[in-house]
């Protein structure tokens, strides 16, 4: 089991979630996040005052999958989300042990 | 002597003006509030509305009468006692003159005034200040500067014949100042300055992001002050005529043009024409019009707003020159707003339009008016810091003015209040609010 972790353009949240829902994947977690990579910050003016926005606002979007699913949801989640410009984000995927339903006390890939 | 009837038009709009008035501060509490963080727009918002409860007390107990009483015969103060406005329901308005409306509602319009006025200062003192050491401030700078200052300008004498008493010193004078840019402005403005020097920069001055955390909210209190202000500038015609639509059509003119110029300077300047831009050139136009309002005609009071909207978008500059933490521009917006509409009536005032008004120096007046004007300026400036200072400094001794550090850093809303105003885990856009 892998789990999949995607930092990714806000706008982008609805397309892909859907995307993951039509490639069989039942349940991912969103969150707000912000951070910054290579496309940095952008500035702001208020009143004249120059503010240097570094971190820039990100969703955070986790899904646990498969080991034999996990090439096809990176790749759907790659397509669906990029659009060529610096600022489309990351995807990583990290080796989970055990994954527990916590209704049921399922364990293991049945809890996905 | 000729027995005065009650006027039911002038009447009826005198009350209407009383609630325009008040809904500035409100209105302002939105303006204010929008541009903090999300961690103070509580605390902000509260400075204004507490405000609001504590002068209304002290104007019906002894403030009323301490500015626009006559007894004393002073030009300094009206007369300190009992306002007892209630044993005064017949009466009518007498300023300098008797006018068809009673009493009560013109004293009623003038503590509109008064509230809005010490409601400005608190921009100057943003996330940092102590609610009670607000509410003690509140109440000490109202008795000491405002009521004091109000009947310098504004208390025009109680006529009865032919002999007024208790005229106030600067209204004697003929400094022109028709709603208040000299007791109202520059005195919110002079003293926001002082404040701001006596308490100190916030925690992370220049260093933090202290951006707004709704232009929203600032452009929806920027509106209501726009609405609320017809009553303040019209209404202080304290009739339905001619005098105060005037000074409804050059509110109108000159906020528009001062939120033209503002929008145009920073374009030129940062290269954007920003909303926070156009809320704020908006009341820099409105608070440099309200001394002018009923002594030029439409195309002075479009000078006069182009003219506010330039230089106060400049003037926000000077606190990041000179170092001092106006949090949020009351020496920008109000004390320059109000010097300068104060002064340019010295230029563009006309006797054509206002025949208590004089001839400034481009209507061939010379510069008589500029003088008396420049008093005014520069009496009010002075009192309003110089008092404010020192009653600034007694409290920061006694009970202290500022909350700690950690309690600012963390967030004043729920030190002070208990409070917080969003629900929300993190910051938008990454900022540290």
């Amino acid at each position: 089991m892998k789990l999949i972790t995607a930092i990714l353009k806000p706008g982008k949240l609805d397309d892909v979630k859907d995307a993951l829902q039509a490639s069989g994947i039942s349940g991912i977690t969103v969150s707000e996040a912000s951070g910054f990579g290579r496309q940095g910050g952008h500035t702001e003016v208020y009143r004249g005052a120059e503010i240097k926005v570094n971190l820039v606002q990100k969703i955070r979007l986790e899904v646990l999958v498969t080991d034999k699913k996990v090439d096809e949801i990176v790749k759907v989640i790659v397509k669906t989300a990029s659009t060529g410009s610096i600022g489309d984000g990351k995807i990583w995927t990290t080796p989970v042990e055990d994954v527990v339903r916590v209704r049921t006390g399922e364990t293991g890939e049945a809890a996905i | 002597m000729e027995a005065v009837v009650l006027n039911a038009g002038d009447t009826a709009w005198m009350l209407a003006s009383c609630a325009l008035v008040l809904l500035m501060t409100p209105g302002l509490a939105f303006f204010y509030g929008g541009m903090v963080r999300t961690k103070s727009v509580l605390n902000m918002m509260m400075m204004s509305m507490v405000t609001v409860g504590i002068v209304s007390v002290l104007w019906v107990v002894f403030g009323y009468e301490l500015a626009f009483g006559s007894k004393a015969g002073s030009p300094w103060y009206g007369n300190i006692g009992f306002s007892n406005l209630g044993s005064r329901v017949e009466e009518f308005a007498n300023n300098g003159g008797v006018y068809p409306i009673p009493l009560l509602v013109f004293a009623a319009f003038q503590l509109m005034f008064a509230i809005i006025t010490p409601a400005l200062i608190s921009g100057a003192i943003a996330d940092r200040t102590k609610f009670g050491a607000w509410a003690l401030f509140v109440t000490l700078w109202s008795t000491l500067v405002y009521f004091p200052v109000a009947h310098w300008v504004f208390a025009f004498g109680n006529k009865v014949g032919d002999v007024v008493t208790g005229t106030g010193y600067l209204a004697g004078k003929g400094l022109e100042d028709f709603a208040g840019g000299t007791a109202v402005h520059i005195n919110a403005g002079a003293a926001g300055l002082a404040l701001a020097l006596v308490l100190g920069k916030r925690v992370g001055w220049r260093r933090d992001s202290m951006r707004p955390h709704s232009l929203p909210l600032v452009m929806l209190g920027s509106g209501l002050l726009w609405f609320g202000w017809f009553g303040f500038n019209a209404g202080s015609a304290l009739a339905a005529n001619g005098i105060a639509g005037l000074a409804l059509l050059n509110t109108q003119v000159a906020a528009g043009a001062a939120l033209i110029g503002w929008l145009a300077f920073e374009r030129l300047r940062n290269g954007h024409s920003t909303s926070l831009g156009a809320a704020s050139g908006a009341v820099a136009g409105l608070v440099a019009i309200t001394p002018a309002c009923a002594f030029v005609d439409p195309i002075g009071a479009v000078a006069i707003g182009i003219l506010a909207g330039v230089v106060c978008a400049w003037a926000v500059e000077l606190k990041f020159k000179l170092g001092f933490d106006d949090s949020l521009d009351v020496v920008a917006v109000h004390l320059v707003g109000g010097i300068l509409g104060s002064l340019a009536i010295g230029f563009v005032g006309t006797s054509g339009v206002n025949s208590l008004g004089l001839d400034g120096i481009f209507y061939g007046g010379g510069s008589a008016l500029l003088a008396k004007q420049a008093l005014g300026v520069g009496l009010v400036f002075a009192y309003s810091f110089v008092v404010t200072a020192i009653l600034g400094f007694v409290i920061n001794k006694t009970i202290g003015f500022r909350v700690n550090s950690v309690d600012e850093v963390e967030g004043i809303d729920l030190s002070e209040h208990a409070e917080t105003a969003y629900d929300m885990k993190i910051s938008s856009r990454g900022g540290v609010l």
